[in-house]
């Protein structure tokens, strides 16, 4: 059992929980992902790492309340425990000899972005951050991405904080007044990724993808993570647990991983209500 | 007493075919007392034990037989248990009709002895009747870890643990068991029977360490680092082939290690399940060994309305077990032979790309074969026929072609020798690996094969890591 150290509401539908877990608090770099269940009975559900304490042996993780079990999730408290927690899996993110990089975070996917742009800072690099949500209300982590960037640009898509507008505005305007990087690194929704790739691309600058795909195992087991990559003509078929989750997002093909992302659209629905009409009794 | 000169085997009480194609329930019923003792009386106890030579660890089959004639269950038992850490799971799912069974001399004039149905028994007897829990040996001193808790890590476990040894299982996922517990469905076997051998295990004082993934939470170097003075590597199947066809990337494009995992270890047979699956429809398995056998029969009792099993040669060259095969006909399942796919066909609205039914399965493009040439095998190569594309309308497909290794431990343990495709290089004669104190066996040394060779593989390795450590 993982016993839940603190929990936080980051906002009405994201939350911070720290989690005891010392063999991979031990190991856990930026970019890796856990798995957990929330019970005996639960389903296995990965997130990437949004932090880690060594000397404390505990994971920090954040997650959006979207299904059945982070809704359940949501309902245990500090001192409850998780029934299963692995980790750290997938390869960490490159962060090597960067000097000046980009990050590019939307909603929850901000959680991850974060200690990305915290190792990098800390190894030197100078980093830009870009981060956008819907509205200010899901507005997360602002003070911990201005403590590990030199610059910040905090985007909403209706304007009610920072500038209107998604995270593409500012990052064409400085491609466009010829600022250059080592590297973009974007994590984010689907379609988020695929826009910043797009926008990305005329610089010929390398830019890094972070995917989220339905896993079960997510130990290089059940190939249901799989994803397509378009490889100097040729497709091939990649795993995110084991290759990934991070990929070069020129070749991923991000059509074929929101159609898979959907496949279990309805059940999850479903499955979201009936776990809000539990706790709601 | 006279031998039972019957030809025929004692048959295996079934569930009827109707009935257990809509449950998950175990297919085969298992041997009554009298029907035990029945066929145990077809053993002739031959003096050079023929069938002994054909099983992979060596059950002493003639002595645990005579002990059931006797009617001395329990004592069979203690037989088996001399060389067997599962009998329950090996006269389960073992091919003795290729082992121990094809070797016995009853089978030159008739069916061999129903060896593997007899050591079901007698396992089951035990573990219906057995009040005594397995006790702890006293401790020689030595650690060694197992990595996974499948069939060959189980084996080398308890035979290490037999001898003294402080044993840690370490298991990736949240269950031990392996390909046991993720892989084979309940209907051929019970997860409760594969528990109880796991429970034994444990009670004889074996660590079983689950959620930690050796070449992620922990490397081979640090468990040596640990003080771990041997280490057995048995981390099984990886990641499964697909086919490259187009189309594989459709919603409803399983591989069988993920149809199989959400149905067995997520338990997503279920009425309300937490893990979803697709259940209903038609469904296609392209494969023909027991896995695909597997995943077919495991989709018919999903609600599949009809499942096929679509492979490209001849039932002759189907590699699967010959009962999986019939229980699977009996069953209602379809049989596409000299069949190949060669592309999947998905739904595409191009009006509305927001249509929900967009990217599902709607069907699959197969060309027949005919056999050709035999290859260097002695295999007869199946040619596709020009021009004899047709559709099997079908919803869902569960790509069943084999597997390869797990690349975790390769890329973290400095100085393992694989194989090109990715197995671990061992001393066929000893298990050991190129790292000294390091030993592998099972899928992650041969590639898809057997439970029961996975067994004998942890049974090798488990007796030289004990002449390794006992020179130390």
């Amino acid at each position: 059992m993982y016993k839940i150290v603190s929990k936080k509401e980051l906002n009405p539908t994201v939350t911070k929980m720290e989690i005891e877990a010392p063999f991979v608090a031990a190991k856990a770099e930026p970019g890796q992902f856990i798995i957990l269940r929330v019970d005996e009975e639960g389903e296995r559900i990965p997130l990437t790492v949004a932090g880690y304490d060594r000397q404390k042996g505990t994971v920090t993780i954040i997650f959006q309340i979207v299904g059945g079990t982070t809704e359940k999730l949501n309902h245990l408290e500090e001192g409850d425990s998780l029934h299963d927690f692995v980790g750290p899996l997938g390869v960490a993110t490159h962060t090597e000899g960067l000097k000046k990089v980009c990050i590019v975070g939307g909603g929850v996917g901000c959680a991850i972005a974060l200690p990305i742009a915290q190792k990098l800072h800390e190894i030197g690099c100078d980093v830009t951050s870009v981060i956008g949500f819907r509205s200010k209300d899901l507005l997360i982590l602002e003070d911990e991405f201005r403590a590990a960037s030199s610059r910040l640009f905090v985007m909403t898509d209706d304007g009610s904080y920072g500038r209107e507008g998604n995270v593409c505005v500012p990052l064409n305007e400085m491609f466009g007044a010829g600022e250059t990087f080592d590297e973009v690194i974007t994590i984010g929704p689907l379609i988020m990724m695929k826009f910043v790739v797009a926008a990305t691309k005329p610089t010929g600058i390398p830019c890094t993808v972070s995917m989220n795909p339905i896993m079960i195992d997510g130990t290089g087991m059940c190939g249901g993570c799989r994803l397509t990559l378009n490889q100097d003509g040729k497709k091939v078929t990649k795993f995110a647990c084991v290759d990934g989750p991070d990929f070069n997002g020129y070749e991923v093909d991000f059509d074929e991983a929101m159609s898979r992302g959907a496949m279990y659209h309805d059940f999850e629905r479903h499955a979201y209500e009936e776990a809000c009409n539990l706790f709601k009794k | 007493m006279p031998a039972n000169m019957n030809p025929k085997k004692n048959p295996m009480p079934t569930q009827e075919a109707a009935v257990r194609a809509h449950n998950f329930q175990e297919v085969a019923t298992g041997y009554s007392e009298e029907v035990a003792i029945d066929e145990a009386m077809r053993c002739l106890n031959c003096k050079n034990m023929p069938c002994v030579s054909g099983c992979p660890v060596n059950i002493h089959i003639p002595e645990f037989i005579s002990k059931i004639k006797e009617g001395d269950f329990e004592g069979a038992y203690q037989i088996i248990n001399i060389t067997s850490s599962l009998p329950a799971v090996c006269g389960r799912v073992c091919p003795q009709e290729t082992q121990c069974e094809s070797k016995c001399v009853r089978g030159i004039k008739g069916e061999p002895v129903g060896i593997g149905r007899l050591e079901r028994f007698v396992a089951d007897w035990h573990n219906a009747h057995a009040t005594e829990k397995p006790q702890p040996v006293p401790s020689n001193g030595h650690k060694v870890a197992i990595v996974g808790s499948g069939p060959s890590g189980l084996t080398c476990a308890g035979d290490l643990a037999k001898k003294g040894y402080q044993v840690t299982v370490y298991e990736a996922l949240h269950t031990a068991g392996g390909v046991l517990v993720y892989g084979i469905p309940e209907f051929r076997l019970p997860k409760a029977i594969v528990q109880k051998e796991v429970d034994n295990l444990v009670a004889m004082g074996v660590d079983m360490e689950t959620n930690i993934v050796i070449g992620k939470t922990l490397t081979v170097d640090e468990l040596f680092e640990q003080g771990f003075e041997a280490v057995f590597i048995g981390s099984g199947a990886g990641l499964p082939n697909f086919m490259n066809i187009p189309g594989e990337a459709y919603k409803g494009v399983y591989s069988a290690n993920e149809f199989l995992t959400r149905s067995n270890l997520m338990k997503s047979y279920l009425d309300n399940p937490v893990t979803p699956i697709m259940k209903g429809g038609k469904v296609a398995v392209v494969g023909g060994g027991n896995v695909a056998m597997d995943a077919a029969r495991t989709a018919l009792r999903l609600g599949a309305e009809k499942v096929y099993i679509v492979y490209r040669r001849s039932l002759e060259e189907l590699p699967a077990r010959k009962e999986e095969v019939e229980h699977a006909m009996e069953e209602g399942i379809d049989f596409r032979l000299l069949n190949n796919p060669v592309e999947i066909l998905g739904y595409e609205n191009p009006d509305d790309r927001r249509d929900p039914k967009n990217g599902f399965v709607t069907g699959m493009k197969c060309i027949k074969m005919e056999l050709g040439e035999p290859d260097e095998k002695g295999r007869r190569r199946p040619v596709p026929v020009e021009g004899s594309e047709f559709v099997l309308d079908v919803d869902t497909v569960v790509m069943a072609i084999g597997t390869s290794p797990n690349p975790l431990i390769k890329s973290t343990t400095k100085g393992l020798e694989t194989q090109k495709w990715g197995g671990i290089i061992i001393n066929e004669d000893t298990g050991l690996t190129s790292r000294e104190g390091v030993y592998a066996g099972g899928d992650a040394v041969t590639g898809a094969a057997t439970v029961i060779s996975a067994m004998g593989a942890g049974k090798l390795a488990a007796k030289s890591i004990d002449e390794y450590l006992s020179d130390k």
